[in-house]
């Protein structure tokens, strides 16, 4: 026996160490829990090493940008990205506020709801593995972190907590596929699960054939899956076609777009409405019509005051103003009033010019009515009228488009 | 002189070539070499296809010429492999386990001095690797993966080019005698 276990040693002790891990391995996989305590040791004993090479490395690397290339610009460029980040997530809710309601509403509700309160974090290791799709963040239990978190930047989601150590977190990312999330399309609301697929893109699963889901569309989360807030971006559609027995919808992460450094974990998540589609219909703004002819001269006052309504309000030209003050002066200069001429009395000639100093002054800075203002009626024997001054269209300023 | 004589003089020959390492060359290379796994795809994301950890175990199994060293080298690694990965605890680890053994037989059957043996040994591992791990990937958790020769084989030619210039380095953390 002694003989047998010595010339078998080496094969026994192989199948008792693979045994034991295949208990390990199976205790795991039956219970659905990790064996938390070798991953807390493994992950102490790394990080610290990992922050040290990455803290020597950010110090070589701001010490050679900050004080010999590029000196303040560098610390100047990292506050704005700070501030362009927490602006550009200010702005999506404020837009998406603003979009949904009127601007009271926005600022009632704005008042009353807060964002998503949310700690960053930097990302520090990847996890161990060719195909992985997990990385290290340098924020754990110790800053509020917890498994299930979800974790984004101002572009979009980029995953979640995959676990949550004193020191640091693992965080799956949005294109492993064992990631899921919930998803719907911003133009038809189409409801969806977002998957990873191992590399750069990911798609979208459980699509009916019949929903209309077009390339370029964004995704936003739905806020089903509990984990991201509602109304955070996920990505735009690459392609969508038709499968069996769903569609077939690959999507671009946009909060996977570029090298990741920095990322956002959310704390408490503030759902948001989904942001709705510019169309045609809104109402857009029209600058106002520049001054012209005597009016260029004007002083900023006096344009104000023959362009003011009864309340003294700037109320804008149209061309039957224009027409009807040009009437008026021909006939004010031919001493000519319309109504209390008898019958028989000489008509307007509209074709003479009218001479500056004919002009009564009274004609001149009395305002036209922008309200019920109506052309005076021509006689018939009246040659047609010269054209008036050609007006240039007002240039129509389009609100600019953030989709 | 008989074939046992034969065998057992060349099993003797191996025998004395096995190389000594000082405690802190076991210790600090393969985590080393984990660390770099971690770290380093993070600024070169094509780095993320080098195993490290891979080609330490089958130096340190290789060199050693102990199979019961090479596994547990093997075991240690793949398990700290294991717990920086999103895997459950154990599928590095028996992999490399396996690994461990099977280098440290090799071992004492071949001249693995040489840098062609080294090379064809580096990408043969990686290849035995990539196939166990796919293997238990399927059987222990259901997982359906795809086991892609073409890439397999591509990346195992490049780790195996890296394990030459890396087990020349290796060579000279070895203890003189």
């Amino acid at each position: 026996m002694e003989t047998l276990l010595t010339r078998y040693r080496n094969i026994t002790v192989l199948l008792l160490v693979i045994f034991a891990q295949l208990v390990l391995l199976a205790y795991q996989v039956k219970n659905g829990s990790d064996v938390r305590l070798i991953r807390v040791w493994a992950v102490t004993a790394v990080t610290p090493l990992a922050r040290v090479i990455e803290g020597a490395r950010g110090g070589t690397q701001g010490f050679l940008q900050n004080y010999v290339f590029l000196r303040d610009s560098r610390a100047e460029n990292e506050r704005m990205r700070t501030e362009l980040g927490r602006l550009k997530l200010e702005n999506q809710f404020l837009k998406t506020e603003l979009a949904t309601a009127d601007r009271a509403k926005a600022l009632q509700a704005f008042q009353q709801r807060s964002l998503s309160k949310m700690i960053g974090a930097r990302i520090i290791a990847t996890a161990t593995g060719a195909s992985a799709s997990a990385v290290f963040v340098d924020r754990g239990t110790t800053s509020g972190v917890e498994k299930g978190m979800a974790v984004v930047t101002p572009d979009g989601i980029v995953g979640k907590v995959l676990a949550a150590y004193p020191t640091a977190s693992q965080v799956l990312l949005a294109t492993d596929p064992s990631f899921a999330a919930g998803v719907v399309s911003q133009k038809n609301h189409v409801r969806g699960i977002l998957k990873g697929l191992g590399h750069g893109n990911c798609r979208v699963d459980y699509v009916q054939n019949e929903e209309k889901v077009e390339t370029g569309e964004w995704f936003y989360t739905s806020g089903d899956d509990r984990i991201f807030p509602k109304g955070m971006p996920v990505g735009q559609v690459t392609a969508a076609h038709p499968g069996n027995p769903f569609q077939e919808i690959s999507l671009d992460p946009a909060g996977l777009a570029g090298g990741l450094e920095e990322v956002l974990i959310i704390l408490e998540g503030v759902h948001q409405e989904i942001p709705e589609l510019k169309t045609a219909s809104e109402p857009m703004y029209l600058a106002p019509l520049p001054p012209t002819g005597a009016g260029d001269n004007q002083p900023a006052s006096d344009q104000a005051a023959s362009t003011g309504g009864p309340n003294n309000a700037p109320v804008l030209p149209t061309d039957a103003d224009k027409i009807r003050e040009h009437y008026k002066d021909v006939s004010d200069a031919q001493g000519h009033k319309f109504g209390d001429n008898p019958v028989g009395s000489k008509a307007v000639n509209f074709n003479l010019p009218v001479k500056p100093d004919e002009k009564p002054p009274a004609a001149k800075s009395q305002a036209p009515s922008a309200t019920g203002a109506a052309v005076p009626k021509l006689e018939p024997q009246a040659k047609p009228p010269a054209p008036p001054p050609s007006q240039p269209k007002a240039p129509r300023a389009a609100k600019p488009d953030d989709q | 002189m008989r074939y046992s004589d034969e065998h057992s003089l060349v099993y003797s020959q191996r025998e004395t070539q096995i190389s000594r390492f000082r405690a802190w060359v076991l210790l600090l290379v393969p985590l080393a070499a984990i660390l770099f796994q971690v770290y380093i795809p993070l600024f070169f994301q094509f780095l993320a296809y080098l195993e490290l950890p891979l080609i330490v175990t089958v130096y340190f199994a290789l060199m050693r010429r102990s199979p019961i060293g090479g596994l547990f080298v093997g075991a240690l690694v793949g398990l700290a492999q294991d717990s920086l990965s999103k895997n459950p605890l154990g599928m590095f680890g028996i992999t490399k386990t396996i690994i461990g053994y099977v280098a440290a037989s090799v071992g004492l059957r071949l001249d693995v001095d040489h840098p062609l043996i080294r090379l064809i040994l580096g990408f043969f591992f990686f290849v035995l690797h990539q196939f166990i791990f796919w293997a238990l990937s399927r059987g222990l958790l259901a997982q359906q993966v795809a086991f892609e020769t073409q890439r397999t084989l591509v990346l195992g030619l490049l780790n195996a080019i890296v394990a030459v210039s890396l087990f020349h380095f290796l060579d000279k953390l070895k203890e003189r005698t």
